[in-house]
């Protein structure tokens, strides 16, 4: 039996002012994996994630967490209960020492994990009496994700999470993330517009661009059905217009015509060869072009 | 480390783990009864997807390259290593070096060869030939 996903997210607007954030985004994560959501700083990404935890009421649409809708009267206290949220800034309590922070936050939360923050504490080496507002980036954010695990939350929610911390640093919160989706049924929804990391550890994906949700689906799946189909001729490449489906873009430079099929190269090649080339390649498209694709196709 | 998949590449990470286990096994440095490290410790010290692992693990067995065995690990099967991987490929070595021997007669560079190995791989040439 397919479990309901852990966030359901259909046709959501968010409008500030005149100004739309979000114009009809699409979400399905299920449970346990780890879901990367893929953007261009200023894509819509935050606005999202704040429906989602309650912060801020859909102007249309609906988002649905654990399948409580997230804007009804309580839900978003049940949601933000069972969730560990780390936000962009790694919003904390300047004054309070690390200690200080991690006695003060454990009484919250019923199910606090002692043995995590034990452990986390030691391999994020998190210096107990330093204010809070004297540590690092990095470390700051590790402190962020100490408090979002140890709370026993059956998702974790990260906004941009690796953001301006140095590789080192990056390469831990990942793991770490690695460490816990699926254990637990835990699942991992993660905000990024690095490509790289997104594709390292996610398995499934969303790529969102101007509100919308551009293109959805798991990775794998993905990198198997996008293809470069590269035409050489022994002229200027002719105007290229394919009647198949999944035909993502075509450019031509000079006497190359580069076609980004979406799904897969087959549809697309007898209409190639019929135009003549003297040569085809096939190759695989990396998440990177893919996304730059996605995102540029619209304008 | 015997493995180390690149997720930049744009192929699927679990592909490239399921070649770099049957090229381990291959050469030998994977011997039948081996056992492969576990799904969590691979993913977290690839920094990987458990799921990834897990699909890899999973498209091994049904290959015979592998055996789960439940609760214990995953295993080099004794076949999977003899029989299929290893002897059929180094039985067709011969065949792709006089292939290459033959192409560099006709004085194709290397990246050429290569290219042409890829595009016959990709399928192109064969889509052709079901077309005429």
């Amino acid at each position: 039996m397919a479990d309901a996903p852990v966030i359901d997210v259909a046709g959501l607007q968010k409008r500030y002012g005149s100004i739309d954030a979000v114009r009809g985004l699409d979400l399905q994560v299920p449970r346990g994996s780890i879901f990367g959501f893929l953007g261009r700083n200023g894509a819509g990404k935050t606005t999202t994630i704040k429906v989602l935890l309650g912060m801020t009421r859909p102007s249309g649409g609906a988002a649905r967490v654990f399948g409580l809708a997230a804007d009804a009267p309580g839900a978003s206290v049940e949601i933000r209960r069972r969730t560990g949220f780390v936000s962009e800034d790694k919003e904390l309590y300047d004054f309070m020492t690390v200690a200080e922070i991690v006695r003060f936050t454990a009484p919250f939360f019923p199910r606090w994990r002692r043995d995590l923050e034990e452990r986390y504490m030691r391999s994020f080496e998190l210096p107990p009496d330093a204010k809070v507002k004297t540590l690092s980036r990095g470390t700051r954010t590790k402190l962020a994700l100490l408090l979002a695990l140890c709370r026993g939350a059956e998702l974790l929610v990260l906004d941009e999470p690796t953001a301006g911390l140095d590789p080192a640093a990056a390469e831990d919160v990942l793991q770490t993330l690695v460490v816990h989706a699926g254990r637990d049924e835990t699942t991992v929804f993660f905000s990024s517009h690095q490509i790289a990391e997104v594709e390292q550890i996610a398995d499934r994906i969303a790529i969102v661009d101007r509100g919308r949700t551009a293109l959805a689906g798991a990775l794998d799946d993905l990198r198997e059905s996008f293809r470069r189909v590269q035409l050489v001729f022994d002229r200027e490449a002719p105007q290229a217009s394919f009647r198949a489906a999944g035909v993502a873009r075509v450019r031509r430079q000079g006497r190359v015509l580069t076609v980004i099929a979406s799904g897969g190269a087959e549809p697309i090649l007898d209409e190639a060869r019929a135009l003549g080339p003297v040569s085809v390649d096939v190759g695989p498209v990396t998440l990177k072009e893919i996304f730059l694709e996605t995102v540029a196709s619209e304008e | 480390m015997l493995f180390r998949p690149n997720p930049s590449l744009g192929v699927p990470i679990y592909l490239q783990l399921m070649e770099q286990v049957k090229h381990a096994v291959e050469t030998g440095a994977l011997r039948p009864g081996d056992q492969l490290p576990g799904i969590r410790p691979l993913a977290e010290e690839l920094v990987i997807n458990p799921n990834t692992v897990a699909k890899a693990y999973r498209e091994l067995e049904h290959d015979g390259v592998i055996e789960l065995r439940h609760g214990a690990g995953a295993f080099v099967t004794a076949h999977g290593a003899r029989g299929k991987a290893a002897d059929t490929v180094r039985a067709a070595q011969p065949v792709v070096a006089a292939a290459v021997e033959r192409l560099r007669a006709r004085g194709l560079t290397d990246e050429e060869i290569r290219r042409l190995f890829e595009a016959e791989l990709a399928g192109l040439t064969r889509t052709g030939g079901q077309r005429g």
